[in-house]
This record gives C-alpha cells, structure tokens and sequence, in this order.
C-alpha cells in the first residue's frame, strides 16, 4: 500500500543529529549536562579563543562505534575530521569540526515496523562525529541575541539515512526506532524535547516512477510527531508550488509548530560554499579492530533480537513488542521472569503492573514495586501459596510499601490453603448449612455448583486454592 | 663587560655565581629597551614591573641554590604567544585589547625554568610576512645598516622580526619565536643571530595563536647556537593539548652543539642552486661547504626535485589553514568589534577594520582555494605536491644526514623595498619553506657579511626529531665562521 | 583560472570582510598575480600521489572522559567586545 497525495509520491530522508551520551564534550574537558547556567560549562577550547587546540575524548570515539555497531553498520578504522567553515554567531571558531570525508561509521540499516504490522529497512548511509553549536537566545532583547556557549563542542553523530522513507509514517518510524536503539545502546539519551536528538528532514515529491525532484531540508525538528507533521506539510507545500507551474528550490526550512507550516531560514541562504578542508589540528583517528570486537561482545541486546527471543519463550508478538519498547521495561522484565513462567510475568506486567504505574504516574525507570519483589510474588501464585485473587490483594499491599510479598502474606495471614482435610471441613459445613440446595443439586440442578463454590470459599475468607476447592467439592456433592 | 654583553649560558653562570642578581641582568635589559625600542619598535609591550618582579623571585630561588636551567634569564615573548594577563595581539587591529586568561604551553614551560619575561615582540600582523612591515603595531628596524647607505632603514624580515632584533641589539638575551614558512630562519639570518625550528611536533602549539596549523612550529632566536640549544630543550616536550604533538623524549641539544661534524654526510641539495643567485651567497655556501668539510665532514651532491614547487605550494596550504584558522576574530567573544546594523554586517566591518591588507588577501586567497570548484585544484593538489616534497627529502636522508644550503637569497633589504610586490615579497622563503612543508628542524646560523656588510647565513636542515644533528653542524658552522660582527643599533 | 570582480566579491563575502567596491580592481590585480605564479603547480604530475595534510602525531591520541575545564564564565565573558550579563551580545539574527 503506498502512501500518495494526489498523485504524488513523497520521498524522505533523515539526517539525526543525536547528543553522545559522555561526562565531557568531544574536544574539551568541560561538562555536558544539560540545564547549566549561561556559559558556565565553556572551555577556552569551546569558545574558539586564540591558540586553543583540540584532543579527542575517548568514550565519544567508543559511544559513535557502538551506535554504528547497533545499526548494523561498517565501522571504518580510519576516519578523519573536517573543518566545515561558516559564520555563525553560535559557531565560536568559524568553522564546525565535523566528518566530511572520511566518516567513523558507514553504510548500515534499520527496520521499521508499522502500524500495520509491515516491515521496512531503511538505508543508513553514513554515521559521523562532529562538535554542536552554541545556543542562541533571540526572546531576551528588543534588537539583540544572546550567545550561550554550553552546547558548543559537546560531541553529537550526525546519522543519515538513505531518501528510503515514503510517508510521515515511515518518517515518525524511523525516528522512534533509532531513538529506541540509541537508548538501548546507551549511546544517546534521546531526550528529544532537550534537544538531545533533532532531526534534519529532507523531503521532496515526484510522479511515480520520477527519478528525485529538488528536495528541502528542514532543520530541527524535535518530536516524532512533529517529523510526520513537517513531512506532510511540506509535501502538501511542494505538491502545491509544482501544480501551478512552478519550481521548488533547494533550500533550508523552519517548521513553525505553532502555525503547522514550513518556511525558509534567512540565515542559512548564503552558507552553501562550507570549504571543507582536512583539520590540520587532528591527525586522523585510527581503530584498533579488536578493540572493536571488544565493543561488539560487549553491546546490549537490541530490540529486534530481544523481541524475537520473547516470542520464542511464548510471549505474544504484542506483549513482546511492547516489553521491549525501552531497555528499562525489558530489563524489568527478565529480572521478573528470571526463572519463572514468562507468560505469568509478561500477563502481570503489562496488566496490572502498567495499570498501576499510568495511576500512580510513575515510570519504570523509577519502580514502585522492585522486579525482585514482582518475580517473588510470581513464586508465591506458582507454589499455591496465593490464588490469583489473593495475589492481586498482595500486590495491592506491595504498592502502598508494604515490602516482600511473602512478608506481607505472613502478616496479613493470606496464605492459601491447600490442606484438604481443612477444605473437605469447609465442604462439609457448607453441605449440612444447606441441605436444601444440595438435594436441588444432586436431582440435576448443576447451575448450583457455583453457589457452593462461592460459599466455600467464602467460608475459608478466600484462601481456599480454587482448583482444590473445585476438585473436591465435585466429588462430594456427588455424594 | 656589561651584563648585556654575556650570553645565556654566561649569564647562566654568572647568576648561579652570584657575580650578578637576576634583578641587575633584568634591570640591564629593561634600561636597553627603554633606550633602544623608542627605534627599533621591537616590542609591542613591555613588562617591566613583572619582569622585575620575576626577577626578584628568580633571585631568591638561585640564593638557595633551586635555580631552574633559565632561572633569572630575561626573555622576549613573540607576541604570538597568550601569555595569562598580559595582552596578547598578534599584531593585528582585530585583537584588540585581549587579555588571555590562559598561558601558552611554551610560556608555561620556561616559567617554569625559571625565566623572566621583559615583555611581548612585534611581527608581522598574525605571523604573515618576511619583513615585520606587516604590524598593526608599525615596522621594525633591524639594528644592521649598510656600510655605505647607512640612513636607509633595513627590515628585520619576518614574521619573527621583533625577536631577531630585540636579540641582535640586545633588549633580549633570547626570544620565543615561530616559524610557518621561514618566520625563525629568515629575521635570524637577517639580524645576524641564530635561530632553530624544529621538527612539527616537537614543540607543543598549545596557546600559540595559529596561522598555518600544519606547517606553525615555535623555536627560539638567541645570540649563538649554544643559546638556542639551551631554550629549545625548555621549549620542546609532548603536550597532551596538542593532538599534534609528539611524545618523544627531549635530548641535551646542548651536549650536541660541541659533538663536531667528523663522519657526518652533509648533503648539499643541487635545486638551491637557483638561477640569479646572487654571488655573495654562492659564495657563502661554498665557504660553508669548505668549514664542514675541513670539519671531517663527508659533502654528498643531493638532489630535492620538486623544491621549486615549495613556495606556490606554500602559498596554498597556508592561506588556506589560514582563512579558517582566523575565523575566529568576529568581534563576537574577545577583541576589536566594529558595530553593524545585524550579525554579518558587524563580521565584515569588524574584519575589515581589523585585518590589515596582507591579511586580508591571505584569508581570501585560502577562501578561495578551498571554495567550491577550486578546491582539487588547488587545495588537494597542493598536499599531493607536498607529499612529493616530503618523499624528496626522505629520499636524501638516504645518502646523508643533514643538508647545507643558504639561508636566505638576499641580505636585509629596505623598508620600502618589496612591498608593493607580494610575490617578490614571498620570494624571500625559498630556501626555508621546505622544511615546513617536509616538518624537518631547520636552523640558521650567522655565518658572515655581504658587501655592504649586512650579515649573512646558512641554513641547516636535518631528519625529522634529529634536532642533535642539526645542532652538531650549526656549532661547526659558527665555530668555523668566527662570525663577531655586531650590528650598529645595539645596547 | 582568471580571477573577475564579482568572484572576489563572493569571496569577501565567504570571508566575511567588507571591501569598497574601489577596491575591488586592485585586490583582484593581486590576487591573480598570486594565483597566476601558484599555476606553476599544473606542470607537477600527482597522480595516484596520497595528499599530506599535515605531519607530528601520525593517530589521534585519546582523552578519558572526564570533566576537567568549564566552570569559568567569567574568564570567559571577560574579553566580550558586548557582554550582556551571562551572555555574549549580538545584534539580532533572525532566523
Ligand atoms: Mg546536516
Ligand atoms: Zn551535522
């Protein structure tokens, strides 16, 4: 099924821009957290001061390898840094070091699943590091912006995809995936709405069976949704500046949130010609390959694998898809399961255990009940010592910080009672206090039997294991 | 004999023997600045109080016998290099009144070692020039004068000017300097005094304000070949801050300078030979030839191919380097700024108010070898010579062990000479643009006079970190040469 | 390769340095003359020839990631030409 307008086709590609996840910036030894102070987290290396120099940090060379590893992609064990020269008034040396040439990782792919269930693989054409750009502050001064250097020189890859993308589907796709990738890796936080992740979306429109027409890049578009919004707008944008005659120019766009359209950058019109030329300040940056295979043992498992082995371990494609949505839920789960049926795990863990987490506004990150204490309470339902009934009520009890599930089925006395002799007392009780209804039951009304069972387990307040309560019970108002 | 008349290393002595306080040597070469600079505009900025400071601490470390191998020493600093507190402004407008918080690592260095800084050197605005005409801060006069021209005022050539003249004349007992295409060789061998750039790497680049990345190395101009051993070692060391910077072990340059030249091949590279040499140098070269054969040194005829190619290809690289290296100065977070009604009006007029003219041609001429179009051209084409200029070189290190050639093509010229003429101007790095190209050390060593009696030198260019070889050859030369002139101009 | 005025006039722009229109015959005079004797790179035959950048280090050494700098705003706001209280100022970029 293609995605059309009218009778146009949409052609997409992504540039991401993703913050390295690292205590200090790519060629300086200040800070990288987000949030400072103005201008307080600047290096005279960050700031472009005179005879400043800069020396690679090692965790952004590890961090862009393991991405590149999690897209499936070719690490190249000799890359380069470039200088792209603009002016910028964000841009304190004139020029961004960046991978023009020579880039650390090269071609990879990402599949995408949509909403429909179909998959997708989208191209990576190229993973490369290079130093973000100040902050500028254009809301502070009737006639002045206001320059802060935090974010100058903080390590970011810049991963391109190939123009595979055909929908704002795709596009949202894409973006989610790579984001659940980076988090999985540890590599980037993904925080989109902190700037930790910004997308470049190119987009251009043709007829079917077209070669490419002139594309437009818009630049910084920070939410998923906000990918699929821009791409339609802008589509609709060119769709409509080709049917009257016209013709689209390749140019830099803003996508205005608030207003749902795009529009040309001013400041970008003339900052075409970059000179790219090899920085003379880096030698090049050399790999050791085993020092790579070293990081590829050592990369978590990533989503599609993940996913696979929890189908595997007789999960539903559903329950397995969204146990690895984010690498906190799966690892949440695996503890919780360690051992134990992973069905009953995933089945408490997206019913009552999400349920529990949307009404009490917290996130898994920051659990209200551990997974150890979760995967004990699994063992108290598997050794009969809870009914499921009871188990919900513990659980309860855990959720209000009441500890360990089996303290709390001590004090509160929930254990279930598996002892027939005590069920068979209970059934006897129960016939004698109805004899009515049992002579009802034995000429043929069987519609009775759950009455009984209600009462029995009444009578035992609960706690009667309900296969036993059931097994027995059949047998004796049989007679 | 007056304190200026010692050298470093007599100085050394004398301080450590207390037969002269570091403060008295201080005070010597502060009265000769204040008498002589007026002239000879050496400096941009001296440091007298702090220099005299520093001289009283140096006093009290050498009393206790804790000196460091420069302790007390009166130094001039190229003002290329951010010295912390002291304005830095590479002879340019644009700098304005920058006040670097940070101290380069070669300043570092010789604090260290304990010596005292007299102050900041002129140039040639952001090291770009062979005359030192080039400074927002005014010319500089060499303190040599023709014999029978005696009024007309001589460059000190460049971009080192300052250095080399503070150093002849003696407002200095030895000065930072750095060198891109010829910026220590050619001001030493036109102010009669001894200068060494080491090979790339060796000296950390580290809060030196750069010019041509690739080719920028710093080395010290001093009064002999001893003096020059004696700075490099404290200049010299892996710095982690430069990713450029070798890490290596730094040798006694000085136990060298007295090692001789007896078994030594000396290459003598036949395309120096250039067509309208004048004569004087020839014959310079061959009386060099003759000192280091007569030394016990073997001379082998070498040949470096592409060595005509090195100045056009210098002439890419560095304007190139250059015009991304100087981006920097906008008038945004330091220096000069010129208002502008928005951002790139405020770039343009900044730029243009504070580059100088020579500056500014650089900047657009490595704009444009690198622009869209041009940059096979030129730029990679450039490097692709260069590699060919490097492979000619390792090529002759296989028939000898340092080469011998001419240090300049000329003596001094006037003020006013060449300038309007950059190609000619450029002219004046033939012989010593190669060895930045290659990244060999390369020094220069006063080795007679012309007719007019200006000094003359020689250069000796050795294999990569083999500064000891260079040094070895430097100290037969000057050994052999008796080189005792001094120039007019001189404290 | 013949420098004209409007592409000297490009590369001021690039290089963001204002010249008087009067000026413009002259640089460009210059610049050509410099260009004209860098021809002399044509007859050179490269091919196949590796470019060298640059020499010292031959690898990139490594830094630890650790935070070892920052913290200084006000050494380095200090130089500001227009400094406007935690901030360097500009005159307004619109976007
Ligand atoms: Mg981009
Ligand atoms: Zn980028």
């Amino acid at each position: 099924m293609t995605y059309m307008i009218g009778d146009w086709e949409l052609v997409i590609g992504l540039e991401v821009h993703a913050q390295v996840t690292s205590q200090a910036k790519l060629f300086s030894g200040a800070a990288t957290a987000f949030g400072a102070s103005p201008n307080s987290q600047v290096s005279f290396i960050d700031a472009g001061f005179p005879g400043m120099l800069p020396s690679i940090n090692a965790e952004c060379v590890a961090q862009a390898v393991r991405t590149g590893l999690g897209l499936n992609a070719q690490i190249n064990l000799w890359s380069r840094f470039d200088r792209k020269n603009y002016f910028y008034a964000d841009l304190p040396q004139g020029y961004q070091i960046s991978q023009f040439a020579h880039p650390i990782v090269g071609t990879g792919e990402i599949e995408i699943t949509l909403d429909d269930g179909t998959k997708k693989t989208i191209g990576i054409t190229r993973l490369h590091l290079e130093q973000d750009a100040g902050k500028s502050q254009h809301d502070q001064h009737p006639s002045k912006s206001f320059i802060d250097l935090n974010r100058s020189g903080v390590a970011l890859m810049e991963i391109v995809s190939e123009p595979d993308m055909r929908s704002p589907e795709e596009a949202g796709a894409y973006v989610a995936k790579l984001r659940q990738i980076l988090r999985y890796l540890g590599t980037c936080d993904g925080n989109m709405d902190e700037g930790s992740m910004r997308a470049d979306v190119n987009v251009s429109v043709r007829k079917p069976g077209e070669g490419f027409r002139t594309r437009c890049e818009i630049k910084n578009v920070n939410s998923v949704k906000f990918v699929m919004q821009a791409v339609e707008v802008e589509a609709r944008r060119q769709i409509d500046v080709w049917e009257s005659g016209e013709e689209v120019h390749q140019e830099t766009r803003l996508f205005d949130t608030a207003r749902g359209v795009t529009r040309s950058m001013r400041s970008k019109e003339d900052a075409h010609d970059y000179r790219y030329f090899p920085d003379p300040d880096l030698p090049p940056l050399v790999l050791d390959a085993g020092w790579v295979e070293q990081l590829k043992a050592s990369l978590p498992e990533l989503p599609d694998a993940r996913r696979a082995r929890y189908v595997a371990m007789g999960l539903t494609p559903y329950d397995a898809h969204v146990l690895t949505l984010d690498r906190e839920t799966a690892v949440f789960f695996e503890t919780m399961a360690c051992g134990r049926d992973a069905k009953l795990a995933a089945n408490w863990l997206t019913g009552d255990y999400f349920a529990a987490l949307n009404r009490l506004k917290r996130d898994i990150a920051d659990p209200p009940v551990s997974a150890e204490h979760m995967g004990e309470l699994l063992d108290l339902i598997a050794d009969k010592t809870l009914s499921g009934t009871i188990a919900k009520q513990v659980f309860e009890h855990m959720l209000s910080g009441e500890g360990a599930p089996a303290a709390i089925v001590e004090a509160r006395g929930l254990k279930q009672v598996t002892d027939t002799g005590a069920i068979e007392a209970a059934i006897r009780a129960v016939m004698e206090a109805n004899a009515d209804k049992l002579a009802e039951y034995r000429s043929g009304k069987e519609k009775l039997f759950g009455f009984f069972v209600g009462q029995v387990m009444k009578a035992m307040a609960g706690k009667g294991n309900p296969a036993a309560v059931n097994e027995l019970l059949k047998a004796m108002l049989a007679g | 004999m007056r304190p200026t008349d010692l050298s470093l290393a007599q100085a050394r002595l004398a301080l450590d023997a207390r037969q002269i306080s570091a403060r008295e040597l201080t005070q010597a070469y502060l009265d000769a600045i204040a008498a002589l600079n007026p002239r000879l505009n050496a400096y941009i900025t001296v440091t007298a109080e702090a220099a005299l400071t520093a001289a009283d601490a140096a006093d009290q470390k050498l009393a206790a016998g804790q000196g460091g191998p420069l302790e007390g020493i009166p130094l001039g600093i190229k003002d290329l290099f951010c010295t912390a507190g002291t304005r830095t402004t590479a002879a340019s407008r644009i700098l304005g009144d920058f006040t670097p918080p940070y101290e380069s690592t070669i300043t570092r260095q010789l604090l260290r070692d304990g010596a005292v800084f007299l102050g900041k050197l002129n140039l040639d605005e952001f090291a770009m020039g062979s005359s030192n005409a080039t400074s927002a801060f005014g010319p500089v006069e060499n303190p040599w004068s023709r014999r029978n021209d005696p009024d007309t005022r001589l460059v000190p050539g460049g971009s080192s000017g300052g250095s080399a003249a503070a150093v002849a004349a003696r407002l200095a007992l030895g000065a930072t300097a750095t060198d891109t295409g010829g910026s220590i060789r050619q001001p030493a061998a036109f102010c009669g005094v001894a200068g060494i750039k080491p090979t790339y790497g060796r000296c950390s680049r580290f809060g030196v304000v750069a010019f041509a990345s690739s080719l920028d190395q710093a080395g010290p101009i001093a009064r002999d070949v001893m003096d020059c051993a004696v700075l490099l070692r404290s200049m010299s060391g892996f710095d982690p801050q430069d990713s450029t910077s070798v890490d290596m072990a730094v040798p006694d340059f000085a136990a060298a300078v007295g090692r001789g030249v007896r078994g030594m091949r000396i290459g003598i590279p036949r395309e120096y030979r250039m067509a309208g040499m004048p004569a004087e140098i020839e014959a310079l070269w061959q009386q060099g030839i003759a000192w280091l054969r007569d030394a016990g040194a073997s001379i082998v005829d070498v040949s470096l191919p592409h060595t005509k190619y090195a100045l056009p290809t210098y002439y890419i690289v560095a304007p190139a380097e250059a015009s991304s290296n100087l981006a920097r100065y906008d008038g945004v977070r330091f220096g000069a700024r010129v208002p502008g009604a928005d951002l790139t009006e405020l770039y343009e007029k900044t730029r243009a108010a504070g580059f100088g003219a020579e500056v500014q041609r650089r900047i657009m001429i490595g704009t444009y070898v690198l622009s869209a179009g041009y940059y096979d051209a030129y730029y990679l084409k450039a490097q692709q010579v260069r590699t060919l200029i490097k492979r000619d070189f390792d090529l002759a290190w296989a028939q000898c062990d340092a080469l011998l050639t001419p240090a300049t093509p000329s003596a001094a010229f006037g003020l006013d000479e060449k300038q309007d003429d950059p190609v000619a101007m450029y002219l004046n790095d033939i012989f010593t643009v190669t060895a930045n190209l290659a990244g060999l050390p390369g020094m220069a060593v006063p080795a007679g006079l012309d007719g007019q009696g200006l000094p003359l030198g020689l250069q000796i260019i050795g294999q990569p970190f083999d500064e000891e070889g260079v040094f070895a050859v430097a100290g037969a030369v000057e050994r052999a040469a008796g080189f005792s002139a001094r120039p007019g101009v001189i404290a | 390769m013949s420098v004209d005025i409007a592409t000297i006039k490009r590369v001021a722009t690039l290089s963001r340095i204002h010249v008087e229109p009067a000026a413009l015959p002259g640089l460009a005079q210059d610049i050509n003359a410099i260009l004209g004797w860098i021809e002399q790179l044509s007859e050179v035959d490269t091919t196949g020839v590796e470019p060298m950048a640059g020499g010292g280090a031959t690898a990139l050494r490594w830094r630890d990631d650790v935070v070892s700098d920052g913290g200084q705003a006000e050494a380095v706001l200090a130089n500001a030409p227009d400094r406007e209280g935690e901030y360097f100022g500009v005159p307004k970029v619109v976007e």
